[in-house]
């Protein structure tokens, strides 16, 4: 059996997707070693992915719960609202952070053995996918005890609003990570980045808390929003802004094109700068 | 024969301020702009590299530090890019650039095993076949399901090693793993991957700086210097034409830029003897006495003594040394230091240099201020390496019921 390959300086972008497909185990490999890793020697374990989002939960509740759920028709219990919120904030903020710091934090095997680097960023998202996952449990749990009444169609939100949310994800984190393997600055900036857009994001509030008319464009036009309305349409009460996700969806196709065409145009000089 | 591995003018180009600088930063990108662009300065690090690989061979690749190895290895494991020319390749390419790439100490020796196999493009279901084989050729079978930071470091390469033993692809790459190691096992690796290549399956391409290790391994070598193809044929050809090359010249000469104190620098080492090689990576066979000189420059007039940390070049200490406390008059002074023959291992080993005051305040430090090899040239039963820093003959044995 020989396979024939060439080897020759890059001239133009391609996917490769049926090396990616060969290299397929890798994926399952890297986001296996990081869910591993991330638990050894603690105590509480896969726990830690549930209490998270759970405790700041239970501070948003505490501290927003009835200002918000006075001054906007949520139509929810707010702890619900939130842990909705968190759960998929969670897979973007772990998710891009993950990404963006993947390839350096990878770089002695980039710089050792070759496979589609593609790989590295995409495992660091399906850890925080995997994560994601396991809280979705406890938010399942939260349903019954507030006694909230859902659509049979949350069976299809959740998962397409966790879909929008991971194209963004993945588009953001290519490019941070990308950008990241020659520009360190990139890890000063992702704290600071998502944090900002936790903001401009209806994570713990919903688009209407303000009046503001640019303040609410921002909140439409970001990508995430779409999602986190998917996400919530499927309890009964809440009304879902079909355009908005429109907005969303196309947002994130968008980061992501861009995230891949950044990534693929640079990935070649990774091992002579990581 | 069809060759497997045709490399046709290989060039691969860097520019220097990359090399200096481990990373960019964005401000550094944006004061670039306006720079005018002559300030890079453009290397080659391989300028037109072009040889044919047959299936079953096993092609040394030989040359000094800088010579272009390193990148030609990544440029054929696909890690980095050429900046000219192609490379047709007839099978699956394996890379060993180090031993257990993708190990993680929190990891168990058995899942070390997958993510290592895994990473050097084995299919899950080869790794489960050969498990137990991999397992038992590196002899760690206890401590299977412990993680791997409780492994010593031999251990560790043992279990890397074992992964990398099982490797079925056409074509391997190795890169100088095999300085580092116990003897005894390395013997058992050579062995098992020696044992594929005479079955005509397999092709290496094998650096290393122990010459005799490719002359018992590789059938061809590949002579680089600078970049260009110095000589590339018969192993026993090629590696003799390696070790005369060493010419005289001076060990290093011109140092004292390296010396930012104002009153004593060291001007030059330079090796005294009938055979000495160049800058940088200097060769000494093992049966010969190394005496090196070192010119110091005296600015102020002081009580001087010289100091020398002696290390491997994996900066494991071997000795540090040190010459009496002299009292010096401003001026050019010479000092020699002498190493016996068949004292040290074949290795590679460097020195630091302290100029101290009285023997108590070093005025200057400067790490790494010369590194040579030392080339083993005794007759050999097998062709791993010793193990040690160093391998002194005048310890002996005798047979005393005689």
């Amino acid at each position: 059996m020989s396979i024939r390959f060439k080897i020759e300086p890059q001239r133009k972008i391609s996917l490769n997707l049926a090396e990616l497909w060969k290299n397929r185990e890798l994926f399952y490999y890297f986001t296996w070693r990081d869910l591993k890793v991330k638990y050894k020697q603690t105590v509480l374990g896969l726990l830690w992915t549930i209490l998270q989002p759970l405790i700041m939960t239970l501070l948003f509740t505490l501290f927003l719960g009835d200002i918000i759920s006075v001054n906007s028709k949520i139509g929810i219990p707010y702890p619900v609202f939130a842990l909705s919120g968190m759960l998929l904030w969670n897979i973007f903020s772990s998710g891009v952070n993950n990404a963006a710091n993947s390839m350096v934090s990878n770089a002695n095997i980039i710089k050792k053995i070759y496979f589609p680097r593609l790989i590295i960023p995409f495992s660091a998202i399906l850890v925080s996918l995997v994560d994601f996952l396991f809280a979705l449990i406890i938010f399942i749990f939260l349903l019954f005890i507030y006694r909230v009444s859902i659509s049979p169609l949350i069976i299809l939100y959740i998962p397409l609003a966790a879909i929008i949310v991971c194209i963004t994800t993945s588009g953001f984190g290519m490019l941070l990570a990308a950008m990241n393997v020659k520009y360190r600055d990139v890890r000063y900036i992702i704290p600071f980045f998502v944090q900002g857009l936790m903001f401009i994001s209806p994570v713990i509030y919903p688009i209407s808390i303000t009046n503001n008319s640019f303040a609410q464009t921002i909140l439409k036009l970001n990508p995430l929003s779409g999602a986190f309305e998917l996400f919530r349409g499927g309890f009964t009460g809440y009304e879902v802004n079909f355009m908005n996700v429109l907005i969303s969806f196309g947002g994130s196709v968008l980061l992501f094109i861009l995230g891949v065409l950044y990534f693929k145009k640079t990935e070649n000089f990774f091992a002579d700068l990581a | 024969m069809k060759p497997i591995l045709e490399v046709r003018n290989i060039s691969k180009q860097f520019r220097i301020n990359q090399e200096i600088q481990p990373y960019l930063s964005l401000r550094d990108s944006i004061t670039n702009i306006f720079k005018p662009k002559s300030r890079k300065e453009i290397f080659w690090a391989l300028d037109d590299v072009s040889f044919d690989v047959m299936p079953g061979d096993s092609l040394g690749i030989i040359g000094k530090n800088g010579a272009g190895k390193s990148t030609l290895l990544k440029i054929l494991s696909k890690i980095t890019p050429p900046t000219k020319g192609h490379i047709i390749g007839n099978g699956r390419v394996a890379s060993l650039l180090e031993v257990g790439t993708g190990f993680h100490p929190e990891l168990t020796g058995r899942e070390n095993i997958f993510m290592n196999g895994s990473i050097l493009g084995m299919k899950r279901t080869e790794i489960i076949k050969n498990f137990k084989d991999i397992v038992e050729f590196s002899g760690v079978e206890k401590f299977i399901d412990t993680p791997l930071k409780h492994y010593s470091s031999g251990m560790q390469l043992r279990l890397a090693f074992a992964v990398a033993a099982f490797l079925e692809n056409e074509i391997l790459i190795i890169d100088e793993v095999l300085a580092v190691g116990d003897a005894e096992f390395q013997k058992k690796c050579m062995g098992k991957m020696k044992d594929i290549n005479s079955q005509g399956h397999r092709t290496v391409l094998f650096v290393s700086h122990n010459i005799s290790a490719v002359q018992s391994f590789c059938n061809k070598a590949l002579y680089l210097k600078e970049g260009k193809v110095e000589a590339f044929g018969n192993v026993k050809e090629i590696t003799g034409l390696y070790i005369q090359s060493q010419k005289s010249g001076e060990l290093a000469n011109d140092l004292s830029h390296l010396f930012k104190n104002k009153r004593a620098k060291i001007q030059s080492i330079s090796f005294i003897g009938e055979s000495t090689g160049e800058l940088d990576a200097f060769s000494f066979y093992r049966s010969q006495i190394i005496r090196l000189k070192f010119v110091m420059n005296i600015l102020e007039r002081g009580k001087y003594n010289l100091s020398v940390h002696f290390k491997t070049i994996l900066n494991q200490m071997i000795c540090n040394l040190f010459t009496p406390v002299y009292e010096l008059n401003e001026g050019i002074h010479e000092f020699s230091m002498e190493i016996p023959s068949n004292f040290l291992n074949d290795e590679t080993y460097k020195m630091d240099l302290f100029v101290v005051d009285n023997a108590s305040i070093p005025i200057e430090v400067i790490n790494d201020i010369i590194t040579f090899e030392v080339i083993d040239d005794s007759e050999r039963v097998w062709f791993g390496k010793f193990e040690g820093v160093i391998r002194p003959d005048c310890i002996t044995f005798q047979k005393l019921d005689e």
